[in-house]
C-alpha cells in the first residue's frame, strides 16, 4: 500500500486546515432535512414513514455536493500531474483520496444522523439499522463518486454535470439504504438488504479506484 | 493529422453498407407497421391499445441494445485506441436515447389505458428512466470540453462504468418495486405471445435494428467530415498566425 | 551506457499536429536543452517524455525497452517540473516537501534528513515551518526545485524551471543540474534563456 498512508495524512491535514469545509457539509445535510417537513408537512406519521428515505437522500444529495472538491485544488495548482507521475500506484493513492473524502463527509454524516432522525420522529429499531446502512453506504458513495469527479475535472458547467453522472450509479446504494431501514420498521428481516449494501461497497471498493485512476490519467493528460 | 483521422477502410464499407442497411430499415419497418397496426389482431384483454406494445417493445430492447454497443466501443477505443471504435460509440448514444425516449413515451401512453394514470412506478419504467439518465450524462460530458478528444475519452470511461452499473441498477430496482408494488401491475406483455402478434414484433424489432446502422452510418461519417474540417482549419490557422498559444 | 530516446514520435492535442517525427536521445550524464517559439511543443515533448500524453505515433525507450511497457519504473527514474509548482498553501514548506519525498521513496528512515538537505540547498531551510501560503512565487518555484533533490532520481524533465527565480537562484538551479549530471543523471530542459555553452539542444520549429 506504498502511498496510501502519506496520501491519507496529507489529504486529513489538508481539509482540517482548510476547516469548514465537513462543516459546510454537515449543515447543508441538516438544511435538506429539515426542509422536508416544511414541505411535506409535520404530520409524525408521514415523517416517520419517510423519514429514513429523507435522510438518505439528503445524505446521498450531500455526499455529491462535496464530490468535486476531491481532485478540484490539485488539479488547479498541478498536484495531481504529480500525483499522476509519482512511483506509488495512482489506484492507491485515489483510494487513499476517497477514503479521506468518507473520513470528512461521511463520518460526519453519520454522527449527525441520530439527531435529525429523532427530528423526523424514526423509531429507535429503524435508527440502528439506519447507521448501519449509512456505514456501509457512505463508504461507497465517496467510491463511485471518486470517478465521476475526476470525469468532469476541466469541463465547462462541471459541478452540475457530475450530479448528472453520479446520480444515476447511486441509485442502487439508495434503494437498499432506505430498504433495510424500512424492513426494520416493519419489524421484517433486514439482513439481506444490509449484505447487499455491503456487496455494493466491495465491488465499489475493488474496481473503483482502477476507473477513478483511469480517469484521472486522461483529465491530467 | 490528415494520416490518422481518416479510416479509409471503414469509410469505404459504410459507404457500401449504408444503401442496404436504410432498405432494410424502411421496408421492415413499413411492413412491420402494416401488420402491427392492421393486419395483427386486438388483445382479448387489451383491445386495441395492445398496438402501442409494437412501438414500445421494441424500442426498449434497442435502448439496452445500443448502451451495450456504446459501452463495447468505448472499451475497445479505451484498449485499442481506435478511431472507429470512437467514432461508433459517440454516433451511438443520441440513437440510444431516442430510443429510449420512445420507450418511455410510448411506456406512458400506454399506461394510460391500462392503469389509468400516465406514470407508474413499475419496475421496467424505472429503470429505463434511469437509463435514459445514464445516456444523457454520456451525452453531456461528451460535449463538455473544448478538446474533442478529452471529451470521447471521458465519456467512453463513464459508459463502461455505466454498463457494469446497468444490471445492478436493474436488481435493485427489480428488488425495490416487489417491495413496494403489488405485482399485477407489471404484467405489461402475456406470458405467451401468438405468432400473429410475434411476426410484426420481430419485424419491427429488425427494423429498428436497421435504422440504428442507418443513422450510426450516417452519423459517423458526418463526425469524421467535420473532424476534416477542422484540421483544415487548423492548418489554415497555423498558416497564417505563426505563434499561436503554448499547448 | 544508460540512455532515454524517442524515435518518430508524433503529438497531437486537441486536434492540432504539434509535431511530427521527433526524435531525440539523452545519454548518462547530458543533458538535453529545448529550445522554440511559443506552441512549437516543448512542453508537449516534455510531458510525452514524462508519460502524462501518450504520443499519437512513436516510440519513447529507456535502453532500447519501451516505456509504456513498464510505467512504474519510468515514474521511479522520472521527476517531473511543470508549470504550475503544486504547494499546497496551508501546508507548511516542510510538510509540503516531505510528502512528495515520502510518496517517491522507498526508505521512509532516510526522507527526513534528504528533505532538509534540499531546503538547505534551495535556501528554504529557515522557512521550513512557515505555511507556504506566505512564500512569493519565486520561494515557491524553489520549493518546487527541492523536489529534484529531497527525491532523487535518473531523469529530470525540467519544463522553463528558471521563471520566476532571480540571479542568484538561476545560479542555483545550473549549479544542481551540472552536479547532478555530473553524478551521471539525465536532464531534459526547456528554455527560453541561452542554452549554457557546449550543452546539446533540440530545437523545435
Amino acid at each position: 500500500m506504498r502511498g496510501f498512508t502519506d496520501t491519507l495524512r496529507r489529504e486529513l491535514r489538508l481539509a482540517l486546515r482548510q476547516g469548514g469545509d465537513s462543516l459546510l457539509v454537515v449543515m447543508f445535510f441538516v438544511l435538506v432535512v429539515v426542509l422536508f417537513p416544511l414541505g411535506a408537512g409535520p404530520e409524525p406519521g408521514i415523517l416517520s414513514r419517510i423519514g429514513a428515505g429523507i435522510i438518505w437522500v439528503s445524505a446521498l444529495l450531500a455526499a455529491m455536493l462535496s464530490m468535486d472538491r476531491l481532485y478540484q485544488s490539485d488539479f488547479e495548482d498541478g498536484s495531481l500531474e504529480l500525483l499522476v507521475l509519482s512511483p506509488a500506484p495512482l489506484e492507491i493513492i485515489v483510494l487513499a483520496k476517497a477514503a479521506a473524502h468518507w473520513l470528512t463527509t461521511g463520518l460526519p454524516l453519520i454522527v449527525a444522523s441520530p439527531l435529525l432522525g429523532l427530528l423526523l420522529n424514526l423509531e429507535v429499531e429503524g435508527m440502528a439499522v439506519m447507521l448501519v446502512s449509512l456505514t456501509l453506504g457512505t463508504p461507497a458513495l465517496s467510491l463511485v463518486g471518486a470517478i465521476a469527479a475526476a470525469l468532469v475535472l476541466g469541463a465547462r458547467r462541471g459541478g452540475v454535470l457530475i450530479s448528472l453522472l453520479i446520480l444515476p450509479l447511486f441509485v442502487p446504494i439508495l434503494i437498499f439504504g432506505v430498504g433495510a431501514v424500512d424492513a426494520a420498521l416493519l419489524e421484517l428481516t433486514y439482513r439481506p438488504q444490509l449484505m447487499v449494501l455491503g456487496a455494493l461497497l466491495l465491488l465499489a471498493a475493488a474496481l473503483s479506484p482502477w476507473a477513478a485512476a483511469a480517469a484521472v490519467r486522461q483529465a491530467v493528460a | 493529422m490528415h494520416r490518422f483521422a481518416n479510416p479509409t477502410r471503414f469509410v469505404r464499407l459504410a459507404g457500401r453498407v449504408q444503401p442496404w442497411a436504410a432498405a432494410l430499415a424502411l421496408l421492415c419497418l413499413g411492413v412491420g407497421l402494416y401488420f402491427a397496426l392492421f393486419s395483427s389482431p386486438p388483445d382479448y384483454q387489451q383491445g386495441e391499445t395492445v398496438r402501442i406494445m409494437y412501438v414500445h417493445v421494441p424500442a426498449a430492447w434497442m435502448a439496452m441494445f445500443c448502451y451495450v454497443v456504446m459501452a463495447a466501443a468505448s472499451a475497445s477505443s479505451l484498449i485499442w485506441r481506435h478511431r472507429v471504435a470512437d467514432l461508433a460509440a459517440k454516433a451511438t448514444a443520441p440513437v440510444g436515447a431516442a430510443f429510449t425516449l420512445l420507450a418511455l413515451v410510448t411506456g406512458s401512453l400506454w399506461g394510460k389505458p391500462m392503469w389509468g394514470t400516465w406514470w407508474v412506478w413499475d419496475a421496467r419504467l424505472t429503470s429505463v428512466l434511469i437509463l435514459f439518465f445514464l445516456y444523457l450524462g454520456y451525452i453531456a460530458l461528451q460535449n463538455a470540453f473544448d478538446d474533442p478528444a478529452r471529451g470521447a475519452r471521458a465519456a467512453a470511461i463513464l459508459a463502461v462504468v455505466g454498463v457494469i452499473n446497468v444490471p445492478i441498477i436493474k436488481f435493485s430496482v427489480d428488488w425495490w418495486n416487489t417491495l413496494h408494488q403489488p405485482a399485477s401491475l407489471t404484467r405489461l406483455d402475456g406470458p405467451a405471445i401468438h405468432t400473429s402478434m410475434l411476426t410484426p414484433l420481430l419485424l419491427m424489432a429488425l427494423g429498428y435494428t436497421a435504422l440504428y446502422v442507418w443513422l450510426a452510418i450516417i452519423r459517423m461519417r458526418a463526425e469524421l467530415a467535420e473532424t476534416k474540417i477542422r484540421a483544415i482549419r487548423y492548418r489554415q490557422a497555423s498558416g497564417a498566425a505563426p505563434a499561436p498559444q503554448e499547448s | 551506457m544508460v540512455a532515454f530516446s524517442g524515435t518518430r514520435l508524433t503529438c497531437i492535442r486537441g486536434e492540432r499536429l504539434v509535431f511530427e517525427d521527433l526524435g531525440f536521445s539523452v545519454e548518462e550524464g547530458t543533458a538535453l536543452y529545448l529550445t522554440g517559439a511559443n506552441g512549437s511543443g516543448k512542453s508537449s515533448l516534455l510531458r510525452i517524455m514524462a508519460t502524462l500524453l501518450r504520443p499519437a505515433a512513436g516510440e519513447l525507450c529507456w535502453n532500447a525497452v519501451d516505456v509504456w511497457d513498464d510505467i512504474p519504473a519510468h515514474h521511479d527514474r522520472t521527476r517531473y517540473v511543470g508549470h504550475p509548482d503544486g504547494v499546497k498553501p496551508v501546508l507548511s514548506v516542510g510538510e509540503n516537501l516531505t510528502f512528495w519525498a515520502a510518496i517517491s521513496e522507498t526508505r521512509s528512515e532516510q526522507v527526513g534528513q534528504s528533505v532538509q538537505t534540499a531546503l538547505d540547498r534551495v535556501g528554504l531551510d529557515r522557512l521550513s515551518e512557515m505555511p507556504a501560503r506566505f512564500l512569493s512565487a519565486g520561494q515557491r518555484r524553489r520549493l518546487n526545485l527541492a523536489r529534484l533533490l529531497a527525491a532523487p532520481a535518473r531523469l529530470w524533465l525540467l519544463d522553463e524551471p528558471a521563471v520566476g527565480l532571480d540571479e542568484g537562484s538561476t545560479a542555483v538551479l545550473e549549479s544542481m543540474i551540472a552536479s547532478h549530471l555530473a553524478k551521471g543523471g539525465m536532464a531534459v530542459v526547456a528554455t527560453h534563456d541561452a542554452v549554457p555553452a557546449g550543452a546539446r539542444r533540440l530545437e523545435l520549429s
